[in-house]
């Protein structure tokens, strides 16, 4: 086994490049030091909550749960400058609920499928829960890639699930979840998202994580396959959306992920059709700066509510 | 398959481009500490301000926007020598105190430095034009590294030789540039002291506010009267400095031409000479490199302080199978580079140190142009007072062209490219001088190779513009002789008894 994999790797590294892990800390802890103030600042604030992903993702979820997560969806704050999110990412049984709570406004439903978070079913269930999920009405579907063939460098049959699950999606984007803390290197990271972005279509997204394992979106991770992205889409023409999930806990951490796309990827990546943030706590802290910046104080954190967090 | 190496861009409009414009502007974040700089400075004598004797002052201006910051007196011959006999009148007890006595000093200085960061992060950055995050996260830190690095050897001179006695030199001639202000008199000062010499030290004209507010730590550090002086001016002042009888031995950093007249000028006599020179470093990088790190690493090479840096990567060979997407690559990054108010903490790139240096550059720039070299300039505004240069790439340079000899000291890459590994190995060492140069390659034997052949003081592998205390720092040819720092810097401050 290892002899064929390993060739089949250095195949695929000798055709989309290797990355220097030193190298890509280096380019990202630059991004940490820019310095994002006054209109700038509120922009970027702004700008990431309506790319937010608001998320529940747990065993105990409910309806109720789901119906509260759409109402802080609609409205995040009270004050009316503050916009709606992207989407509501939840559990596929509860797509027909969201689908009520989100009639006639333009936060899409997103649904993890595919047996998320392991992927460790039989293709047929995954499918069979994709074109359920679409059928209940989600707008999107975020699938997790099969690592297992990834690492044995079964790369055709990676590509072919993947392919599978695009066209069982029909109509609905696809958020292709790499998982990247099993994929182990920064060159599997940008192996996978080539892999990824050869099979799914303009308007698709990769996705570092399921956040339901350690370690998950970093600014380093975030990176690799940022700039996949934008050497697919200078190659082929095709712009892949990209959106990091898991660990991204605080407005200041999302701004410096901003930052990253803007002086990546440039202006056409700075909008919910093309960056999200896969987040719950993420949107109240958002919205605590954006009323900093208002006012000039923080406020406490019970003046928030928990949509996503307390139950 | 499909390929997914980027094609190459411009030409027909509907290949693919990224656009990065202003929809997200970043708002001015200028640095706010006070950089407490006095209206006039005098010349650092025996541990006091003293006016100079020549009665002169020049002005010092923040090359940002031609504003006058500050006076500083012009020391003459006279004032040379009032500065040598404090230093040597210092010798005498400095050289005898315990090493470890010596090093407490050291610490001393080291910890204020850390105290008025900030304040002195701000004054250098409004002396020489450098991005404020530049002298915030490397001069700054760097140059109390060093006080601390020497520090730890002052008590350990013994060990630094096994079975010899090391003594110091006796006074010290130093003379220092103006790109690195404070840290290169941290490099030069440092281990000078530790090793229980006494310093007569010169800033560069352009550059002296550093090290005379340097002046008030050496008063608050209590180090003793005469063990550091420095006196201030141009290139007159430097000379008499040089030719001093007093000095053992001269330590010069600054250009190759300068440091040659130096040479004639020490001939026949028994001073010490370090001399730490230009550069024309070569960063190579082969086809197997990870390619947006090389990048990454090409851009900090060059444009690092605008490229005032000798051990600069200012000529790229890139292996021909990847150089044109190399180029569209480094393209497409140095448009991202931010450059203007120095004291920005957004600023990647600050302002040119001079107007006479901007010349130099505009003139090396304008020879390429004419000599056939195809130009690109980042894309970006420059303010309308003060001196800068856009980042600037020359693509199709041969070995003969101006601009792949000289050193420019801005920021302007030649780019060059190779196909066989002996190929780059020529053309790099095919320079006058050898400083440094990098390694990109995916292969650790490539690079072990390549750092023995090439003919230069530092070789720097997958990545570039690294500096250590510890790790000694200079020259092959005419980049100069000598070490600083580590051990091998410190013994060129000393002697075996």
């Amino acid at each position: 086994m290892a002899s064929p994999s390993r060739s089949r790797f250095g195949k695929l590294f000798d055709e989309i490049g290797t990355v220097d892990q030193v190298g890509i800390d280096e380019r990202v802890a630059k991004f940490t030091t820019r310095s994002i103030k006054k209109g700038s600042k509120l922009w970027g604030l702004k700008t990431a909550v309506t790319m937010v992903d608001l998320t529940t993702l747990e065993g105990k979820d409910t309806p109720g749960k789901v119906a509260s997560l759409c109402q802080k969806a609609r409205r995040p704050s009270s004050d009316p400058d503050v916009p709606p999110v992207a989407a509501v990412c939840i559990y596929s049984f509860l797509v027909k609920y969201a689908r009520q709570w989100l009639a006639d406004t333009p936060i899409k439903v997103a649904s993890v499928a595919t047996a998320f978070p392991s992927g460790q079913a039989p293709l047929e269930t995954r499918l069979e829960e994709v074109r359920m999920a679409v059928g209940d009405g989600a707008d999107e579907i975020d699938m997790v890639i099969n690592r297992g063939l990834f690492l044995a460098g079964e790369f055709q049959a990676v590509q072919d699930e993947i392919a599978a699950v695009v066209e069982a999606c029909g109509d609905a984007a696809l958020k292709v979840i790499l998982e990247v803390s099993e994929l182990e290197t920064f060159d599997n990271i940008r192996a996978a998202s080539f892999l990824a972005m050869q099979v799914i279509r303009e308007g698709d997204f990769i996705k570092t994580s399921t956040g339901k394992a350690s370690g998950s979106a970093t600014l380093a991770n975030n990176q690799v396959m940022l700039e996949a992205i934008r050497d697919f889409y200078l190659a082929t023409g095709k712009a892949i959306g990209m959106k990091p999930a898991g660990g991204i806990k605080n407005s200041k951490m999302a701004l410096h992920f901003l930052v990253a796309v803007k002086e990546t990827l440039g202006d056409a990546w700075l909008n919910n059709s093309r960056y999200r943030f896969g987040a719950s706590s993420l949107l109240n802290d958002l919205v605590r700066a954006i009323d900093k910046e208002k006012s000039g104080a923080y406020q406490a954190p019970y003046y928030y509510t928990e949509a996503a967090e307390s139950y | 398959m499909t390929s997914t190496r980027p094609v190459s861009r411009g030409g027909s409009p509907s290949v693919p481009e990224l656009i990065f414009g202003d929809l997200w502007q970043y708002d001015p974040a200028p640095e706010t500490a006070d950089p407490r700089i006095k209206l006039r400075y005098d010349l650092f004598i025996g541990g006091k301000f003293v006016a100079p004797k020549s009665g002169k002052y020049f002005s010092s201006i923040n090359p940002a926007n031609e504003q006058i910051i500050t006076e500083i007196a012009l020391a003459n011959k006279n004032d040379v020598d009032a500065a040598y006999s404090a230093a040597a009148k210092a010798f005498t007890s400095w050289s005898k105190l315990p090493g470890r006595e010596r090093g407490k000093y050291l610490y001393r200085i080291a910890r204020l430095i850390q105290d008025r960061a900030r304040e002195f992060a701000v004054a250098e950055t409004m002396d020489g034009g450098k991005p404020i995050k530049e002298s915030r996260d490397f001069d700054i830190p760097m140059a109390a590294a060093h006080f601390f690095y020497h520090a730890g050897w002052a008590d350990k001179l013994e060990y630094a030789v096994p079975g010899a006695n090391i003594i110091p030199l006796g006074v010290v001639g130093q003379v220092i540039p103006w790109n690195f202000p404070l840290l290169m008199l941290a490099w030069k000062i440092a281990p000078a002291l530790a090793m229980g010499n006494t310093v007569v030290l010169k800033p560069a004209e352009t550059t002296s506010l550093t090290a005379l507010k340097l002046g008030e730590i050496l008063q608050e550090a209590e180090l003793p009267p005469g063990v550091v002086n420095f006196i201030c001016g141009a290139g007159e002042t430097g000379a008499a400095l040089v030719a001093h009888p007093t000095a053992a031995k001269i330590a010069f950093t600054g250009s190759t031409d300068v440091g040659k007249i130096i040479m004639r000028q020490l001939a026949g006599t028994d001073k010490k000479l370090t001399l730490e020179l230009g550069g024309k470093a070569a960063n190579i990088v082969f086809d197997d490199s990870p390619v947006d790190q090389a990048v990454e690493g090409v851009v900090n090479g060059i444009f690092f302080n605008q490229g005032h840096v000798c051990c600069a990567g200012s000529r790229l060979l890139v292996q021909e199978s990847i150089a044109e997407l190399f180029v569209e690559k480094l393209k497409r990054r140095i448009d991202v580079l931010r450059v203007g108010n120095p004291l920005d903490k957004n600023t990647d790139v600050g302002a040119i140190n001079s107007r006479d240096q901007l010349d130099k550059i505009c003139e090396l720039v304008d020879s390429g142009t004419a000599g056939g070299a195809e130009m690109y300039q980042s894309k970006c505004d420059l303010p309308t007072t003060g001196f800068y240069f856009k980042p600037t790439i020359f693509t199709g340079v041969t070995q003969s062209h101006r601009i792949a000899k000289e050193e420019i000291f801005g920021p302007v890459l030649s780019i060059l490219t190779f196909r066989t590994l002996e190929e780059a190995v020529e053309k790099a060492n095919n320079t006058a001088f050898g400083l440094s140069a990098g390694v990109w390659t995916d292969k650790g034997s490539r690079i072990l190779k390549m750092s023995t052949l090439l003919k230069a003081g530092v070789v720097w592998a997958n990545t570039f513009n690294k500096f250590d205390p510890s790790s000694p720092f200079g020259g092959y040819k005419e980049s100069g002789f000598g070490r600083e720092g580590g051990r091998q810097g410190l013994m060129d401050y000393g002697k075996i008894a």
